[in-house]
C-alpha cells in the first residue's frame, strides 16, 4: 500500500471540479477498488476452498485443484443421514441459544444497572467482568471437568451453557452498558415528567431504544457460543451433548481408509451459513457493538 | 396553572455538596419566572426538585398549597421542555406529542383533537407524522414544547430550552415562548444561563450563586439596583465595568480620575457606611463621548482622556475599548464571573473598560478620545463582602 | 467564596446555619431520600446479583478448587493413589522439557501472530475506513474471518496445506508441510492471524474513528507528510484503542489452543500450553498434573494482563466512572 493509505479524503462534494482533479480522483477510487479485491480474496479464499472440497466428489477429493472438478452433493447426503452429525448440529443450535438468551437477560439486567444505577459493589463488577474476559479457558478446563463430573453435569448440556454463560458475559454486559449509555438519560426523565411510571417508562422508552443493542449482543453472544471448541471438546464425551466443532474432529470417513475431507467439510460449511448470513444482515451492527465496547474515549 | 411556593428547599448531595441551599422563592399564578446563574449555581438542580426528579433534602415544596415533596413526577401534574428536548425517537411527531396523554388514559379521540390543536399553534401540522430525526433543530425544540403544552399541566418548567439552538433561532423562538407564555397564562419556570434570555423573557428573574439566592426582582430592577457585584456583573451586554476605588470626602477616585458624587450615590453610601476602599461600577451606556455632550450634561459627571484600543460600530452605536491603567478590581465574585465567560485566564494589564458612546462620536481607534461618564450612574460595592453601597431599596 | 456566599442578598435570606439545617422540620422527606436511594442500591444490586454469581460460581470457585487439586497426586486411572503432595506437581511440570518447549511455542506464536495482527489490522482498519469504494461490502467481509467457527477455518487450512488434498502445498510444492516444525509453526501463524486480524483491525478502527479530520487538516496545513501525520497524529490519539487491541488479542492468542489441535494436534513440538493441558487433562486424565498447568497458565496470563494495565495507566477499560451526573 502506498502512502496515499493516510491521505485525508473529503467527502466527495463534486462540483466545478478540474479534469485533473477529476482523473486523481478515478485513479484513486481504482487503487482503493484495487486494495478491496484484495481484502475481499484475503476473506474469502479459505471459507470458498472449504466449499469446493464440501462438493467433490470422493475421487477428486485428492485433485489438488482449488475448483471442484466432479460436483457432487453426496457429502451433504451423508452428513444428513448419520445421527452423528444432525445430533451435534441440534446440540450446538440448543446449547447456543439456550445460553445465549440467559447470557442477554442476565447481561442486560446488570448492564442497565451498571449504566444507570449507583449502587456498592459497581466497580467491583465491572473489573470482574474485566478480569474474566480475559481469563485463561483452559485453567477452568481441570477443575470444571473434575466438578461437572461430580456434579453429573459432565456431558450434558447445562454443563456447556453454564461456562459459555459465564465467559458470553462480560461481552454482553460491556456491549450493553454501552448502548445503554447512548440512550439519553433525559428521555427517561421526560418520559416520568410525562406522567409514565417506572415501569411505564422502562417499557414503552427504554426497551423500544436498547432493543437493537440487545438483539446486537445477542447476535456476538451467539457467535462466541457457536465459536467454542476447548469446553465443548472437554466437557462432553459422547453425542448427547456434543456440538458441531467438536464432532468434526470424530468424523471418520465412509469406510476405514477413506479420509472424511469430504463430510468435513460439508458440516463445516453447513455451520458457517448462519455466520454468514449473520454478517450479510446485521454487518453494521456487529461493527458497532464489537467497537462500542471494547474503546471508549 | 398554580401558584409554587419554594419554602427553605435545600439540597444535599449524599457527599456532602450543597447543591441548593435554603431557596425562597413565592412563583404566582400564571408567572412567567426566570432562573438564572452560572453553570453549577443550582438552578438545574432546582428545577429538577420542583419537577420531583430529585429529592429535596430540606424544606417544603408546595404547588397551590399543597405540600408535594413526596410526590412523584407524575403526580404533580407539572410539564418539562428539556434542553436536549428528549424526544423519544422511535415515535413520530403526533405520538410524542400524544404520549402524555396516552398515559393518562385520555380518549382517542380527545387526544387526537388536542394534538391537533398543539401542533397548529406551534406550526407544526404538516410535521406531525414525522419523526424527530427528520427534524430541525427549530422544529423539534416546537415539538418539545407541543408535548409540553398539549396536557394543560399546571405548570411548565423549562431547562435551558433554546440553548441548543442557532444564534438567529434562538431570538426567534424567545418572542414565541414568551408569546406563547402569555397566551397561555400558565405559571412557568425557565432556567436559563443567557442573561439575554433573563431579561427579555421573565416577569421576574432570579439569579443563583452556588446555589443561594443572591436576587429576586423584574428584570429592569436588577439591571439597575443589583444587590451585588455578582449581580450587577452578570446582568447586562455588555457587562457592567468594574474598577478599584477609593472614597474621601464625598469625592471618588479611580483608575479614570478624581470624581465628585452626586448626592444621591453618596448619601447612599453613607448609610450603608462605605469603607474607604470599594469597587466601582459603571454600565457601558452611561459613558458617553464628550464632544457630542452640552455643557449642562457635562457638569453631571465627569471626563477623561484615554487612547480607544477598539472601536466597534455597530450602526446604532459605538462601542469603543479602552484600557485603565492601575490594579484591576478583584473579588471571588468577579473571578467566578470571569471563570464562567471563559476569560479567567485572560491577563491583562489594567482594566479593559468597555464604554457605549453613540453613533455620531469622532472617536477613532488608535486616537485619544474625550469620553464623559454619569457621576449619579455610579454604583459603588465592597471588596469583600461584594455588597452593594448605593443599593436603593 | 463560602464567607462571601452567605452575605445577605435581599429578601431570600433567614437565619444562618446551624439549627435550620441540623433539625430539618419534614422527617418524611428525609425519610424519602434515603428511601430512594436505598431502593436505587437494592434494584442494582439485585439486577447484579445473578450475572455475579454465574461468574464468580463458574471462574472463581472452580480457579480455587484448581489450586486445590493441583496440590494432589490425581490421576483417574488410578484413583487410589491419590494423595496431597504439596509442589511435587509443579516441580515435576516445571522441570519437564515438554512443558517449556510447549511454552516456548505459546509465547513464540503469540508474539509473532499479534505483531503481525497489527500491522495487518492496522491497514485493513485504514482501509476500512478511508475507501472509496465498497466500505459497506469490505467491512462485511472482513467479519466473515471473525465470525466463522474456528475449527472450520482450522479444517480449512488443514486440507489446503496436507500433502494429499491441499492446492496450497501443490501451488508451493511442499512436500508435507504440516509435518515439520517451522513450517507447521508458521501455518499455525496464518491461520491465526487470518482469524483474528479482522477483530483487531475493528478494534483499531474505532479508534481510528477518535482521530479528528480536523486535527489531520491542520496536521498537513502544517507541512507534515502522510507518513508524519499517520505517526505523530493518529498512533498518539489511537494509542489507547491500540492498546486496548494488543491486550485482547495477546491474552487471546495466549490461549491458542483450536487451530493447533485441528492443524498439528501438537505434534513435532507444535504444542501450546493449553494444548498440554488438554491432554494431561482429557487423555492422560491426569488431574492433579492437568490443574497444576492451568494454574501455572492462569499466573502467565495474570502477569501479562499486569503489564498491560501498567502500560494502560488510567485509560484501562472499566476506568469509566460510568452512570449519571
Amino acid at each position: 500500500m502506498s502512502d496515499t493509505t493516510f491521505v485525508y479524503v473529503p467527502p466527495s462534494t463534486e462540483g466545478k471540479k478540474s479534469k485533473a482533479a477529476a482523473s486523481k480522483l478515478t485513479g484513486r477510487k481504482l487503487r482503493w477498488t484495487l486494495v478491496d479485491i484484495v481484502i475481499l480474496v484475503y476473506a474469502l479464499v479459505p471459507v470458498l476452498w472449504t466449499l469446493s472440497l464440501s462438493f467433490k466428489t470422493a475421487e477428486t477429493q485428492t485433485d489438488k485443484s482449488f475448483f471442484p472438478t466432479e460436483w457432487t452433493f453426496q457429502n451433504y447426503r451423508d452428513i444428513f443421514t448419520t445421527n452423528e452429525f444432525i445430533r451435534a448440529l441440534v446440540n450446538s443450535i440448543g446449547i447456543a441459544i439456550i445460553a445465549t438468551l440467559i447470557a442477554v437477560v442476565l447481561g442486560t439486567m446488570a448492564a442497565y444497572a451498571i449504566a444507570r444505577l449507583d449502587f456498592p459493589g459497581k466497580q467491583i463488577l465491572v473489573g470482574v467482568s474485566l478480569l474474566i474476559a480475559m481469563f485463561p479457558q483452559v485453567s477452568l478446563v481441570s477443575p470444571l471437568f473434575e466438578m461437572e463430573r461430580q456434579l453429573g453435569l459432565f456431558d450434558t448440556w447445562p454443563g456447556l451453557i453454564l461456562p459459555y454463560i459465564t465467559f458470553a458475559l462480560p461481552l454482553a454486559i460491556y456491549t450493553l452498558s454501552a448502548f445503554f449509555r447512548e440512550i439519553p438519560w433525559e428521555l427517561e426523565k421526560a418520559a416520568k415528567m410525562d406522567g409514565a411510571t417506572p415501569a411505564q417508562a422502562f417499557r414503552r422508552v427504554i426497551a423500544p431504544l436498547a432493543a437493537p443493542g440487545v438483539f446486537t449482543t445477542a447476535i456476538l453472544v451467539f457467535i462466541f457460543c457457536w465459536n467454542d471448541f476447548l469446553f465443548a471438546i472437554s466437557l462432553t464425551s459422547t453425542e448427547a451433548s456434543r456440538t458441531v466443532p467438536a464432532a468434526l474432529s470424530f468424523f471418520t470417513g465412509a469406510s476405514q481408509f477413506e479420509a472424511p475431507t469430504g463430510t468435513i467439510s460439508a458440516a463445516a460449511v453447513v455451520i458457517t451459513i448462519p455466520i454468514i448470513i449473520f454478517v450479510l444482515f446485521f454487518q453494521r451492527r456487529i461493527v458497532a457493538g464489537l467497537t462500542s465496547g471494547a474503546v471508549k474515549g | 396553572m398554580a401558584e409554587i411556593v419554594l419554602d427553605k428547599v435545600t439540597k444535599r448531595y449524599p457527599d456532602g455538596a450543597l447543591a441548593v441551599s435554603e431557596v425562597d422563592i413565592q412563583i404566582k399564578d400564571g408567572e412567567f419566572i426566570i432562573l438564572v446563574g452560572p453553570s453549577g449555581c443550582g438552578k438545574s438542580t432546582m428545577l429538577n426538585m420542583i419537577a420531583g426528579l430529585e429529592d429535596i433534602s430540606a424544606g417544603e415544596l408546595r404547588i397551590d398549597g399543597q405540600r408535594v415533596n413526596e410526590k412523584a413526577p407524575k403526580d404533580r401534574d407539572i410539564a418539562m421542555v428539556f434542553q436536549s428536548y428528549a424526544l423519544y425517537p422511535h415515535m413520530s411527531v403526533r405520538e410524542n406529542m400524544a404520549f402524555p396523554l396516552r398515559l393518562a388514559k385520555v380518549d382517542d379521540k380527545i387526544v387526537r383533537q388536542k394534538v391537533d390543536e398543539a401542533a397548529k399553534i406551534l406550526d407544526l401540522t404538516q410535521h406531525l407524522e414525522r419523526k424527530p430525526a427528520n427534524l430541525s433543530g427549530g422544529q423539534r425544540q416546537r415539538v418539545a414544547m407541543g408535548r409540553a403544552i398539549v396536557r394543560s399541566p399546571k405548570a411548565f418548567l423549562m431547562d435551558e430550552p433554546l440553548s441548543n439552538l442557532d444564534a438567529k433561532l434562538r431570538v426567534q423562538m424567545r418572542t414565541s415562548v414568551s408569546k406563547l407564555q402569555k397566551q397561555l397564562a400558565t405559571t412557568t419556570v425557565y432556567v436559563t444561563h443567557d442573561q439575554t434570555e433573563a431579561m427579555t423573557l421573565g416577569d421576574r428573574v432570579v439569579v443563583l450563586r452556588g446555589g443561594v439566592v443572591q436576587q429576586i426582582g423584574s428584570p429592569q430592577f436588577l439591571y439597575d439596583n443589583p444587590a451585588n457585584l455578582f449581580v450587577a456583573g452578570f446582568i447586562g451586554s455588555p457587562s457592567m465595568n468594574f474598577m478599584p476605588g477609593t472614597l474621601e470626602n464625598g469625592s471618588l477616585s479611580t483608575g479614570l480620575g478624581s470624581v465628585t458624587l452626586s448626592d444621591r450615590v453618596r448619601r447612599l453610601a453613607e448609610s450603608a457606611k462605605a469603607p474607604r476602599e470599594v469597587i466601582a461600577g459603571i454600565r457601558p451606556e452611561h459613558f458617553e463621548d464628550a464632544h457630542v455632550l452640552d455643557e449642562h450634561t457635562l457638569s453631571g459627571g465627569s471626563t477623561f482622556t484615554a487612547t480607544v484600543d477598539v472601536l466597534e460600530s455597530m450602526g446604532s452605536d459605538k462601542f469603543a475599548y479602552f484600557t485603565v491603567e492601575g490594579e484591576a478590581a478583584t473579588s471571588a465574585e468577579l473571578e467566578e464571573l470571569a471563570a464562567d465567560a471563559g476569560t479567567g485566564d485572560v491577563s491583562a494589564s489594567g482594566t479593559q473598560l468597555v464604554t457605549r458612546l453613540s453613533a455620531t462620536s469622532a472617536a477613532q481607534e488608535g486616537a485619544q478620545a474625550e469620553v464623559w461618564f454619569d457621576a449619579d450612574k455610579i454604583q459603588l460595592f465592597d471588596p469583600s463582602s461584594g455588597k452593594n453601597l448605593t443599593y436603593a431599596e | 467564596m463560602s464567607e462571601l456566599a452567605n452575605e445577605p442578598s435581599t429578601r431570600s435570606q433567614t437565619v444562618e446555619s446551624g439549627p435550620a439545617v441540623a433539625a430539618p422540620p419534614p422527617r418524611k422527606g428525609k425519610a424519602a431520600l434515603s428511601e430512594g436511594k436505598k431502593a436505587e442500591r437494592k434494584l442494582g444490586l439485585l439486577l447484579c446479583a445473578p450475572a455475579a454469581i454465574v461468574m464468580l460460581a463458574v471462574t472463581g470457585w472452580p480457579i480455587i478448587y484448581s489450586v486445590w487439586l493441583s496440590l494432589q497426586r490425581y490421576d483417574l486411572r488410578f484413583p487410589d493413589q491419590r494423595e496431597f503432595v504439596w509442589f511435587e506437581n509443579y516441580a515435576a511440570v516445571l522441570s519437564d522439557g515438554y512443558w517449556w518447549t510447549a511454552f516456548g511455542v505459546t509465547a513464540g506464536l503469540t508474539v509473532v501472530s499479534v505483531v503481525i495482527e497489527l500491522v495487518l489490522g492496522m491497514l485493513l482498519a485504514l482501509a476500512m475506513h478511508r475507501t472509496l469504494v465498497g466500505r459497506g461490502l469490505i467491512r462485511t467481509v472482513s467479519l466473515i474471518p471473525y465470525g466463522i467457527v474456528t475449527v472450520v477455518a482450522a479444517f480449512s487450512w488443514f486440507y489446503a496445506w496436507d500433502s494429499n488434498t491441499g492446492y496450497l502445498s501443490a501451488l508451493f510444492n511442499a512436500e508435507s508441510p504440516l509435518t515439520d516444525r517451522f513450517s507447521a509453526l508458521a501455518i499455525i501463524i496464518l491461520a491465526e492471524v487470518w482469524k483474528t486480524t479482522p477483530f483487531m483491525a475493528l478494534l483499531l478502527m474505532a479508534g481510528l474513528a477518535l482521530v479528528p479530520d480536523d486535527l489531520l487538516k491542520a496536521a498537513s496545513m502544517d507541512g507534515a507528510t502522510a507518513w508524519q501525520r499517520f505517526t505523530k497524529v493518529m498512533l498518539p490519539v489511537m494509542k489507547p484503542a491500540i492498546l486496548v487491541a494488543l491486550l485482547f488479542r495477546t491474552l487471546d492468542a495466549f490461549r491458542i489452543f483450536d487451530n493447533i489441535f485441528v492443524l498439528t494436534k501438537g505434534a513435532n513440538d507444535t504444542s501450546s500450553v493449553s494444548m498440554q493441558t488438554y491432554n494431561n487433562l482429557i487423555k492422560g486424565l491426569n488431574l492433579g498434573i492437568g490443574s497444576t498447568m492451568s494454574v501455572l497458565i492462569f499466573i502467565a496470563v495474570a502477569i501479562i494482563a499486569f503489564i498491560f494495565i501498567k502500560l494502560f495507566g488510567a485509560s484501562a477499560p472499566g476506568n469509566d466512572p460510568g452512570g449519571k451526573r
